[in-house]
């Protein structure tokens, strides 16, 4: 039975045509008047960027809220390796049905599959628009566009420019945004961070935000919001998020109804450089198209300390390629960190803290040449190289699992809008396409295809019935209040007065997360992490220590306001994790596993989106559930042997 | 390691500021600059001073975010390296590190260590773009970009950002940020339509910003992403033709 607050709005009929099915159905508002409509849009990533530009570009009346100096600074220019598209340029039998099928098997099927199928579909547009706006893909001799394969796949159909293809679309997606603010269609506000939602007669009405220079806190009102503020991976704080990277906007929309949904869904990528030190402040990842070329390998003997290249190949165990033949090095990320997680808890691991396996390139250097591969991967090895201080075109890169995004997030309708009408999510910040598991060069493709597309589409079906309206005045009471909400958080933060650094407390969640709710999880320990997290909570507001004011620019205070959602937000994510009595993708319970130690499933009583409602700082969340169907794409065991 | 800081400190946009000494002990080779820097603010907030203000995000040199001057040299001395990816290796122990902001009339300090580049974003406004409402483009492979015109794009589109360039420049030029933004847009057959007008609007909109270039140099030294000198003579070269290519017709002056 459907929850009625989880009214998906599939369109009916065969899934290849329900989104231009869905397109001719929705209600439209003529050119002329959508300059009428004030849309507020928070966050400037790839999703962020590209629909407040599409939104100016439609002619509506965009307000951009980011807490960057400037818009192109959004996480999403951190992405290296790519983004996938069907377009079969390769002629390697790829299709849209292809695209779709290995995201919902690579998601573990746990996504809901019309999502997912209208994603694929708009891949091809993504690309088509992005050369269009002058994004520099990687090309042939030939001027025709070049591509690689990443994860979860056996087609190249990955597109990329260089290991710099988030900052090519993020520089692409700002650049049209720029235009739009030249043009007066779309209203700039940066070092500006959201703080609360307004929400007035059940609709979302607007923002409370916060000026990050001089403390002000005031509203932005409009007939939507729109949220893409990224992913929360941050609540670890090791990950390789950006450091400014959290989970405040949409736990402020959580707080005030819109229902978050499988918040349990972390994705840890093994490809990132393992960790050095206590000062560590964040994880670096190593693009996953690295696995097309290195091998991946541990000493097979537990505890050998010789270095890489005294290890003879016999000794050598290549263990992603002895346990999935087929795919190789390009299993999923969830299957590789698992792996690779195996190998060094059973003492395989190599480096000085025995923490990391090997990357190698040495076997593609000699075949290729190592011009080929510096071409291919140049910014990355010297990337690896800056970090560690050592050659990896001589010594084998080490390599350790990280917290890297979240397929978690606010719940959303076919639409993309929230359980609060008004209020639409994009990109990372919502649940949708990925399943319990992302694969590589999919996060680009699904930022882009809500910012540029979906969006775009759909909120015109809510706002048509509005013309002729005005957005609630900021001057209203409702605004009044969350404004005052904020304005006393700031202040019990300030003047908490304590003996310990936000960052001590951020550190503490962190290794509370990492051990209890991360890579493998248990009953036990989730359960311990949901009696600790309370604890430290508590602990974090008495005996914080924010230093300087509130009026002026203050970086502890915005981390502390941050740490403080986090804290919330850790509690809820680990109740998810014990509720989801199964492994799927990036959820493992270690009591759901086959005999060969693969993620075990169980369809007949988990195959629902879990979509939690706030119910108050005291009270437990109640539990919705959105039941996934897959007429499409069959539920199967997934195999990549 | 043991280093000694002279960090610059400057409560706020209108108000002096000074260069104050700090001590730090057990600083290890591994450290990034910046983490040397969180070490540094845990330690202030220990002993209940405020902590230095530092912009910083990914930490992977990419966003552009962090900008120290450090002895004198933007981004520190590590060629192509931005400071984020700076680590303390590259220091001997006992050294005396000297850490100001980006220094250029174009970039007010804020606080401490914190400047306003927004002027750059204004730069893309004046025409950093290509115009193409989403919706309207054809198959991306239908308009072949040689490669040699695809990579020469990429050099000049790698451009982060962050400002080192103005921060090095005696004079606070921009000319190395605005040409590898001209220049990634001028060098593909997409960019062409707006290409005269572009390389004007954008030139303008810097000058109105920021000082003349006189052929230091020194933008190229301090690029952490090594962007070419050979991208301002290319915008100089589009500029000065831009002056004869404009297509408008005579008497249509704007």
């Amino acid at each position: 039975m459907t929850d009625p607050l989880l009214e998906a709005k599939i369109p009916p009929g065969p899934i290849a045509g329900k989104w231009d099915e869905h397109k001719f159905a929705v209600k439209l508002v003529n050119p002329a008047n959508r300059r009428k409509f004030k849309i507020v849009v928070v966050g400037s990533g790839l999703a962020g960027a590209s629909a407040a530009a599409t939104l100016g570009e439609l002619g509506y009346e965009v307000t951009m809220i980011t807490f960057h100096d400037s818009p192109r600074r959004a996480h999403s220019i951190a992405a290296q390796g790519g983004i996938n598209a069907a377009k079969n340029y390769r002629n390697d039998g790829d299709s849209i049905y292809r695209l779709f099928y290995d995201t919902v098997k690579g998601g573990d099927y746990r996504s809901r599959e019309a999502n997912v199928y209208r994603l694929a579909q708009l891949s091809v547009n993504i690309i088509d628009q992005c050369v269009a706006q002058g994004v520099p893909f990687a090309r042939e001799y030939g001027g025709l566009l070049d591509n690689r394969s990443f994860g979860g796949a056996q087609v190249s159909r990955t597109f990329y420019a260089r290991g710099q293809t988030g900052q090519q679309l993020l520089l692409g997606a700002y650049q049209a945004l720029m235009r739009q603010v030249h043009l007066g269609n779309v209203r700039l506000y940066p070092r500006t961070e959201m703080l609360d939602l307004v929400v007035h007669e059940g609709r979302a009405v607007g923002v409370v935000t916060r000026d990050l220079i001089t403390g002000d806190v005031t509203s932005h009102a409009g007939h939507a919001v729109v949220l893409a503020t990224g992913g929360y991976g941050n609540v670890f704080y090791l990950s390789t998020n950006a450091k400014n990277s959290n989970v405040t906007a949409i736990w402020r929309a959580h707080r005030r109804g819109a229902l978050m949904a499988n918040p349990c869904y972390t994705q840890i990528h093994p490809t990132c450089i393992p960790a050095s030190d206590d000062f560590q402040s964040k994880l670096t990842l190593m693009s996953e198209s690295l696995r097309n070329d290195g091998r991946i390998w541990v000493p097979q003997r537990p505890g050998d300390e010789r270095p890489a290249d005294q290890i003879p190949e016999n000794d050598r165990d290549y263990f992603l390629e002895r346990r999935y033949p087929a795919f190789g090095n390009l299993v999923p990320r969830d299957v590789a960190s698992r792996a690779a997680k195996r190998e060094v808890d059973a003492e395989h691991g190599v480096g000085p803290l025995r923490n990391g396996v090997y990357l190698d390139f040495s076997e593609p250097i000699s075949r290729l040449g190592r011009d080929v591969i510096e071409e291919r991967y140049g910014n990355l090895f010297q990337m690896y190289e800056r970090i560690t201080g050592e050659d990896p075109y001589v010594v084998p890169m080490r390599i350790y699992p990280a917290v890297h995004y979240t397929m978690g997030g606010l719940w959303v309708d076919y639409n993309l809008m929230s359980t609060i009408p008004g209020l639409y999510v994009l990109g990372e910040a919502n649940f949708s396409d990925h399943g319990a598991n992302r694969l590589g060069a999919s996060a680009l493709m699904q930022g882009l295809a809500d910012g540029y597309y979906v969006l775009p589409a759909t909120i015109s079906d809510y706002l048509a019935p509005l013309l002729g309206t005005d957005p609630c005045p900021t001057d209203h009471q409702v605004f009044a209040d969350a404004e005052a909400e904020v304005g006393e958080r700031v202040r019990a933060l300030l003047s908490a007065k304590g003996t310990h650094s936000v960052d001590h407390f951020h550190r503490e969640l962190g290794k509370i997360l990492w051990e209890d709710c991360g890579m493998e999880r248990s009953e036990a320990s989730l359960e311990k992490a949901l009696a600790e997290i309370p604890a430290l909570r508590e602990e974090f507001h008495k005996n914080v220590r924010v230093l300087g004011d509130g009026e002026s620019l203050n970086q502890s205070l915005e981390k502390a306001g941050r740490v403080a959602d986090f804290l919330e937000f850790g509690e809820l994510m680990c109740r998810d994790a014990l509720h989801r009595e199964e492994s799927c993708g990036g959820h493992f319970r270690v009591e759901h596993q086959t005999e060969d130690g693969e993620a075990l499933r169980d369809d007949e009583h988990f195959a629902y989106v879990a979509a939690w409602e706030y119910t108050g700082d005291d009270a437990n969340p109640r539990l919705h559930q959105e039941p996934l169907e897959f007429e499409a794409a069959h539920l199967a065991q997934r195999s990549y042997k | 390691m043991h280093v000694t800081l002279e960090v610059w400190r400057q409560p706020g946009p209108d108000t002096a500021g000074r260069f104050v000494t700090y001590p730090v002990d057990d600083v290890s080779p591994d450290m990034s600059f910046l983490e040397l820097f969180d070490v540094l603010n845990e330690q202030l907030i220990k002993a209940g001073d405020e902590p230095i203000a530092f912009d910083h995000d990914c930490r992977e040199g990419i966003c552009g975010s962090c900008s120290m001057m450090i002895n004198g040299r933007a981004h520190g001395p590590e060629r192509g390296t931005a400071t984020c990816q700076l680590h303390m290796r590259k220091f001997s122990d006992g050294a005396h590190i000297t850490v100001e902001p980006w220094r250029a009339a174009a970039f007010p300090v804020i606080k401490d260590l914190c400047v306003d580049r927004a002027a750059f974003d204004r730069i893309i406004e004046a025409g950093g773009y290509i115009t193409a409402p989403t919706g309207g483009a054809r198959d991306a492979n239908e308009i072949l970009v040689p490669k040699s015109a695809a990579d020469a794009a990429m050099d000049a589109a790698a451009c982060i950002g962050c400002g080192a360039c103005v921060a090095a420049c005696p004079n606070g030029a921009a000319q190395l940020f605005t040409s590898a933004k001209i220049q990634h847009l001028n060098l593909l057959p997409q960019g062409q339509p707006e290409r005269w007008e572009r390389v004007i609007n954008m030139v303008d909109e810097m000058e109105r910003w920021f000082g003349s270039c006189t052929n230091h140099g020194e933008c190229e030294a301090a690029c952490p992403k090594d962007i070419s000198l050979d991208f301002i003579a290319l915008m100089n070269r589009d500029y000065v033709k831009a002056q004869f290519k404009q297509r408008r017709l005579a008497g249509q002056r704007r």
